[in-house]
């Protein structure tokens, strides 16, 4: 091979070896969910969520998750949610999953909430039986923990394809909690929900965009 | 000086040793008094005074070390270097029984002595030093009967805290009393996290099954900082907060209020023990 | 599967077909496809195989058909089967030919040491991109370069890679091509499965970069249980790979073991033999004891995963412990397969570039041999502060602390050989010398760790981290840039360019101690390992710490284009002997024959007489010209 040809192809593999490495960075390192921002502004903001049994669609059709509102009205497979800071966020969470039970009881009760409370189907409680809980959303960095109670075994019409409709059989909870400095904070679900994985913390457990994500307070 | 063939050669292993004890003379005491006291952990409490101890004693002991060999390497460039571009043998010596039998005697006394203080320390004078012994601790300090138990659970990806002498109500936050000492009962109900109380100089891994104890006597109030330190999973780097060390009727103001926020949930806590296997017990569903 | 004639060659295309490297692929791809699918109909019923969208077993039949596709397809089953049909014994495939022999299945250790070379070099890019990658992450005490369960994917695979591929870094090279032409043999006592354990590397590495299509990796290059239970599939290929290595680390070391014991030349006592194939021998026995029981430990993850047992689930009667034991009875040990070629490495080129002879040569062996054995009675200290029986820990920190002594050994033989030395500043001899200040710092910070009360704070931390980093990068990795600048002029018979070599040198040491004695400082300060989150006051420190980390990448660039200015463009041949040596590898000609000598050699005198006055050479290369001598 000729000096021309050589240089041809050092150049060729370098461009090879540079596409991978950016393809790896853009494809795979970055890849977050899209960021689902809550209605209204500051100082007071709406964030809508429903938790489903099985999201019943590819990647995952049997995990559990959790899915966003965007402030059109459509249902986003995220868990990247987006408040402002300094404000009163109201969240409404409906329920679609059965019960799977809190590991640990202690986070059956409401806790960063304002009041302390929850409003789960229209009655305020202080506590949850830790054995009705079927997720939990929880904010560790503002000490917000709150339990989702599930629907009935025997519950009719329980929804298995996401995104589930409120003709399904569902619980509805309602907290609201204050958001401080902006940052980037983690929040995720406490009950082992992850069916069939060990110790109920495999699989969507541990994935970003199903049962744990982001709040960016800005 | 010897001479060999006519050539004066410098006693080169005089020289190297003087440099090196002026250095040590200079460095060791400014390591002992000046960098000493700011040595980690920071001193809260007698076990990271002890840790904070042990590390003055071994900066003060390899540093001499490290300066020794590095001031022999340095002297050897400047000195031993070949100044010609050709390439010319040096004197060819194999070995010498006398050095080699000097070098493993001080480096074996000085590293028995070093493992005979070490356990001294871990075992009689340091009482554990704030390290997880397991169930069954072989270094328990006086007293130890009467020790605050606080019981650590980790979970992912947070931390609980359980006090079973307070009616074993559970709490998010830590708060531990001044001038007490504290046995925390470190535990875990899932993967293997680790319990790391920086400023108190405590850490025990938080193993699923076992009661991983550590002994600690705060002697400061304020607070410290609570870290896991050992890979569990998503959220292990943010499995971080704080936890105070209070004067003894703040915390009484304190467990009482943590007791009264916490009523509610009382009644559905499990029945406080020292390991839990709450299910699911293998799988989910 | 005789050599060849060069005359008879056929075209490029049909040289395509056949038992090479591409058929391997294509190969493995199919039984990727058969394994999956046939663990999809194992899984119907299991449900917790269906129910999770994660099919383990599948996943691991897939690796499993997959990596013996790429090795039947590269031709490793062809000699067991051309047996059974009665054909001929043969050592010997593939031996001659053109460049395309490095991409099949050849029995020529030169051959293999040099697909090493490149093999495990490409992994350890890779492996630095990810550091690379991490650092930027770090730059900021909050998330905000990739989200987190990418970040503990690049943590684990950064480490997983380099220990999976370092622990060859320099017995897979150097240990393949050098040992037998140093103890004077023509080849290894099994070349065919020499040849098997390079191939098992780029299948391991590959199976271990499928893992970031599986969800990636959550649990650090330890994988402990039962976080690793829990993993997502990309455990699988980290419990696949690991598997595979340790097979590869096995056959190794008793194939290097065997060779060094049985095929030394005639006159190569004990007592002659280089210190570099000493470190080998010593490397080659921890290597074949311990990485059966990593293969044990990842057995056990893999029937957890995939066959509900419990082994290390502490409710229904496993135990973490299981798992930490054994991975550190292997782990431990592993640290020094990483350790002992470096030193073996150092003290082979210092006498070369200081003209003296290797000063206590049977100390160094003794320490080599003491570490050796210490090694296995040493685990615990990964434990300290587990749980694990407080009784037990004076004793292990005694034994951490005693295994100072023998490698101490190490550092009087550099010293002696120095002692009115006549040093050579080459790129090599920097290399070398550098080894000895990071492995100073790095062995030195190893023994706070083995102290258990300062263990207490430093366990889990950055000062871990930089411990053995250190002792590892500071050691082994410039040792082994130092025998590639040492070597490469006998293995590929090119020079490389010396500037460029000095380049890399200052920029990689310089900012290499840049980058990891402020991290000491960083585990002192309270940051545990594996974050991406830390407290704000210590984003000085590691902004400072990722910008030298950058500086080291550059100096990897640097050395990548001067391998190929000097091996593609530039293409000087280089001399038979550049550095004078007295080492009997440098007393065959450049390229080497096929096979190393003509005649077996007889060895006259051990290789580090430099200095003696009428040392005989090294070896007699025609040895029936004299009269029969005893040894």
């Amino acid at each position: 091979m000729n000096r021309g040809a050589r240089a041809l192809a050092v150049a060729t593999g370098v461009a090879f070896g540079t596409a991978l490495i950016v393809y790896y960075i853009v494809s795979y390192l970055m890849v977050a969910p899209p960021v689902v921002a809550a209605t209204g502004s500051k100082p007071r903001v709406h964030l809508t969520l429903q938790t489903v049994a099985s999201y019943g669609n590819p990647p995952h059709p049997d995990w559990v998750s959790y899915l966003a509102r965007d402030p059109h009205g459509k249902w986003v497979h995220s868990t990247v949610l987006r408040v402002p800071a300094y404000s009163r966020v109201d969240v409404t969470i409906y329920q679609f999953d059965t019960a799977t039970g809190l590991r640990n009881p202690f986070w059956g009760q409401p806790r960063g909430t304002i009041g302390g409370t929850i409003n789960v189907d229209g009655k305020t409680l202080n506590v949850l039986d830790p054995n009705l809980a079927s997720h939990t959303f929880a904010i560790p960095d503002l000490g917000v923990s709150v339990p989702l109670k599930g629907v009935g075994d025997n519950a009719k019409n329980q929804c298995s394809v996401a995104p589930c409709t409120l003709a399904q059989a569902h619980t509805t909870v309602n907290f609201s909690f204050m958001t401080g400095k902006p940052g980037k904070l983690r929040w995720q679900c406490f009950v082992p929900c992850a069916f069939g994985f060990p110790l109920g913390f495999g699989g969507p457990m541990q994935s970003i965009g199903w049962m744990d994500g982001y709040l960016m307070v800005q | 000086m010897t001479t060999i063939a006519g050539e004066r050669i410098p006693r080169h292993g005089i020289r190297i040793l003087a440099i090196w004890l002026v250095l040590t003379a200079i460095s060791v005491p400014l390591i002992v008094w000046v960098l000493g006291p700011h040595l980690p952990p920071p001193h809260m409490t007698v076990e990271s005074g002890d840790q904070r101890n042990a590390n003055i004693v071994m900066t003060a002991l390899l540093f001499p070390i490290a300066l020794l060999v590095l001031t022999y390497f340095i002297y050897s460039f400047v000195f031993f270097r070949e100044t010609s571009d050709g390439i010319v043998d040096g004197p060819p010596i194999k070995g010498h029984a006398g050095a080699q039998l000097l070098w493993i005697v001080l480096t074996s006394t000085i590293v028995l002595a070093l493992a005979v203080w070490g356990s001294y320390t871990l075992l009689a004078g340091a009482h554990g030093a704030g390290g997880g012994q397991g169930p069954d601790p072989a270094a328990k300090p006086p007293g130890w009967q009467n020790a605050l138990p606080v019981q650590v659970i980790g979970q992912q990806w947070e931390w609980t805290f359980r006090y079973p002498t307070y009616g074993g109500i559970e709490t998010r936050d830590l708060a531990i009393p001044d001038n007490t000492l504290v046995a925390f009962h470190v535990t875990s109900i899932d993967v293997t996290h680790s319990f790391w109380a920086y400023q108190l100089g405590v850490k025990a891994d938080a193993v699923a099954g076992v009661d991983n104890i550590a002994y600690v006597h705060t002697r400061h109030t304020g607070f410290f900082q609570i870290r896991c330190a050992e890979l569990c999973g998503l959220w292990h780097g943010h499995m971080s907060k704080k936890g105070r060390v209070l004067a003894s009727s703040a915390f009484q103001s304190w467990i009482a209020a943590a007791q009264k926020k916490n009523a509610s949930i009382v009644k559905y806590l499990p029945k406080y023990s020292r390991v839990y296997y709450p299910a699911p017990l293998r799988r989910a569903g | 599967m005789s050599a060849t004639p060069i005359a008879a060659q056929p075209p490029v295309w049909r040289r395509l077909i056949g038992f090479n490297m591409l058929t391997g692929l294509v190969l493995g791809i199919g039984g990727w496809f058969l394994g999956a699918w046939i663990g999809g109909q194992v899984a119907v019923g299991h449900p917790y195989l269906q129910g999770t969208d994660q099919n383990d077993v599948g996943i691991y039949m897939g690796y499993l058909f997959g990596v013996i596709g790429w090795l039947v397809g590269l031709g490793f089953a062809n000699y067991p089967i051309g047996r059974l049909l009665g054909r001929p014994p043969t050592l010997r495939h593939h031996e001659t030919g053109s460049w395309t022999r490095y991409f099949r299945l050849c029995t020529d250790h030169k051959v293999v040491g040099i697909q090493y070379l490149f093999g495990v070099g490409i992994f350890f890019f890779i492996g630095g991109l990810n550091a690379m990658l991490m650092r930027t992450e770090l730059l900021r005490p909050v998330e905000q370069a990739w989200p987190a369960s990418q970040y503990l994917t690049l943590v684990s695979l950064h480490g997983t890679m380099m220990i999976m591929m370092t622990s060859a870094f320099i017995l897979g090279p150097f240990g393949n091509y050098f040992v037998p032409i140093m103890i004077g043999a023509r080849r290894m006592a099994f070349p065919r499965i020499e040849a098997l354990t390079f191939w098992l590397v780029p299948a391991a590495g590959l199976i271990l970069l499928s893992a970031i299509a599986f969800g990636g990796i959550a649990t650090g290059w330890t994988g402990y249980a039962p976080l690793a239970d829990e993993g997502r599939a990309g455990m699988d290929a980290y419990v696949m790979s690991f598997i595979l290595i340790a097979i590869s680390l096995t056959l190794v070391g008793i194939n290097l073991m065997a060779t060094i014991l049985t095929m030394r030349a005639p006159g190569m006592s004990w007592t002659r033999l280089p210190i570099f194939v000493w470190s080998v021998l010593a490397t080659s026995i921890l290597q074949a004891l311990a990485a059966p029981v990593l293969v044990a430990a990842m057995l056990m993850v893999l029937m957890d995963r995939a066959a509900n047992t419990s082994f290390f689930v502490a409710s229904v009667g496993g135990s973490q412990y299981l798992y930490e034991n054994l991975f550190w009875f292997f782990g431990h040990p592993e640290v020094y397969i990483l350790a002992l070629p470096g030193f073996g490495i150092v003290l082979e080129m210092l006498p070369v570039f200081a003209r003296k002879p290797l000063w206590g040569y049977r100390l160094a062996v003794a320490g080599m041999l003491g570490v050796t054995l210490l090694s296995f009675m040493v685990w615990q200290h990964h434990l300290f502060v587990s749980g694990m029986n407080a009784g037990l820990r004076p004793f292990y920190m005694l034994t951490t602390e005693l295994i100072s002594i023998p490698t101490g050994f190490i550092f009087l033989n550099a010293i002696g050989t120095l002692w009115r030395a006549r040093i050579r500043f080459t790129v090599p001899m920097l290399f070398a010398l550098a080894f000895f200040f990071n492995f100073l710092i790095g062995g030195l910070s190893g023994v706070f760790l083995s102290d258990v009360p300062s263990d207490v704070t430093t366990h889990g931390s950055y000062f871990v981290m930089a411990h053995f980093h250190y002792t590892i990068v500071g050691g082994l990795v410039f040792a082994f840039f130092g025998a590639v600048y040492y070597w490469l002029p006998k293995m590929l018979g090119f020079e490389l360019n010396e500037t460029l070599g000095k380049i890399h040198f200052w920029l990689f040491f310089v900012f290499f101690n840049l980058t990891f004695f402020p991290l000491f400082a960083a585990g002192f300060l309270d940051m545990p390992r594996r974050v991406s989150t830390y407290a704000p006051s210590l984003q000085t420190l590691n902004i400072f710490v990722s910008a030298s980390a950058y500086v080291i990448g550059l100096s990897m660039l640097i050395f990548i284009a001067n391998l190929i200015w000097s091996l593609v463009f530039v293409r000087q041949p280089a001399a038979e002997n550049p550095w004078a040596s007295r080492g009997l590898e440098w007393q065959v000609p450049t390229p080497v024959p096929i096979e190393n000598f003509d005649r077996i050699p007889v060895i006259t005198s051990g290789p580090y007489e430099y200095g003696v006055p009428n040392a005989p050479p090294v070896a007699d290369f025609a040895p029936g010209a004299l009269p029969a001598a005893g040894r």
